[in-house]
């Protein structure tokens, strides 16, 4: 089982890969729509390459209100 | 008429294959002009058909295959019909969107509809029609309908229902969520799953392969294993005409149409 600090880590290396964003301009607690540029059709892709990532099933509800890099790598880890 | 350069979606038929492309912006929401220019595909697709081994639905849109119904012609029926006229609207036009779907449900050769990114409500059901779905691993499939007090109306709660059984109607449809690809293919839904901008390439290969076999046995066989499950698809339209002319529908549109928030496509 993957540490929650491992799950983060892997989450800002993704999305820094997917939207090209440097790594180093992430943080934990950024506002990833923010800090990632994207809208609402980019979040989904997101979500699905998170899913594809760490082989979980995430339902959008659970995203409801989530903005945080960190927040969404807790409930990806409760799901590991 | 072996091409058309409409205004949301052409069509062309080239080296057996006919090749339907939405191009509507922002997402290919299917509203009136949509309708207008399916009804006149299938109006020629018969005739289409007789040179052709196969058909492909896709998207030229970098967003996905489709975000469903034209919500915002929706909502401005709503504030323009009065609560009876509305629901007189809706099912003529539900009546017509059926005979499109129901058309290309029944086309008389194989179908594919090649998906990536969001495939929503109306767009879900579009693909439905289709034999096969091939995906890209960022397709997404969603009945968001509920959150809007309604359900799904353009057939794909009958046809889903028939494809994969009446378990996953449910899941889908009372929560909302979408599914990835990987979870479509796990339960049936999905025929293939391809890489990120291949899902064209992967449909017309597979197009190339459907031409092998006997134009005539292939549609026979098509009859045979997909009917068309007509008293549920005009339950759907009663249900839907039903369910529109109350007021937490129009809450539900008019929150929608409104949101100019960040997440307006999750559930």
């Amino acid at each position: 089982m993957e540490t929650a600090e491992k799950t983060l880590d892997e989450i800002l290396t993704l999305a820094a890969a997917h939207f090209k964003v440097p790594r180093e301009k992430l943080s934990a607690d950024d506002d990833f729509f923010k800090a990632l540029g994207i809208d609402s059709l980019q979040t989904l892709d997101l979500l699905t390459k998170l899913e594809n990532h760490f082989h979980v099933e995430l339902p959008d509800y659970e995203l409801q209100g989530v903005t945080d890099f960190r927040t969404l790598a807790t409930k990806i880890q409760a799901r590991l | 008429m072996k091409q058309f350069q409409g205004q949301t979606l052409s069509w062309a038929l080239k080296d057996g294959v006919i090749e339907l492309a939405l191009h509507r912006e922002p997402l290919n929401e299917i509203g009136s002009l949509t309708l207008e220019e399916l009804e006149k595909f299938v109006a020629v697709l018969d005739e289409l058909s007789r040179e052709a081994h196969a058909l492909i639905l896709y998207s030229t849109l970098k967003g996905g295959f489709c975000a469903g119904a034209d919500l915002r012609q929706l909502y401005g029926w709503l504030q323009e019909f009065g609560q009876s006229e509305v629901a007189i609207q809706a099912r003529a036009y539900l009546e017509r969107i059926h005979a499109v779907m129901n058309a290309l449900d029944a086309a008389p050769l194989p179908t594919i509809a090649a998906v990536h990114g969001v495939t929503f409500g109306g767009g879900f059901e579009l693909a439905l029609t289709c034999d096969l779905i091939i995906a890209d691993k960022l397709a997404r499939f969603c009945f968001p309908e509920l959150r809007l007090g309604l359900i799904p109306s353009f057939g794909g709660i009958p046809r889903l229902k028939r494809d994969l059984g009446n378990a996953v109607v449910r899941d889908l449809l009372l929560t909302g969520r979408s599914f990835n690809t990987t979870k479509a293919q796990q339960i049936g839904l999905v025929s293939q799953v391809v890489g990120e901008g291949e899902v064209l390439r992967a449909a017309r290969a597979t197009a190339t392969q459907m031409a092998k076999f006997d134009r005539t046995t292939a549609a026979a066989a098509k009859r045979f294993i997909k009917p068309i499950p007509l008293d549920e698809l005009r339950h759907e339209i009663d249900i839907f005409c039903e369910l529109l002319p109350r007021p937490a529908v129009r809450d539900g549109l008019k929150k929608f149409v409104e949101n100019t928030g960040a997440q307006p496509y999750l559930p």
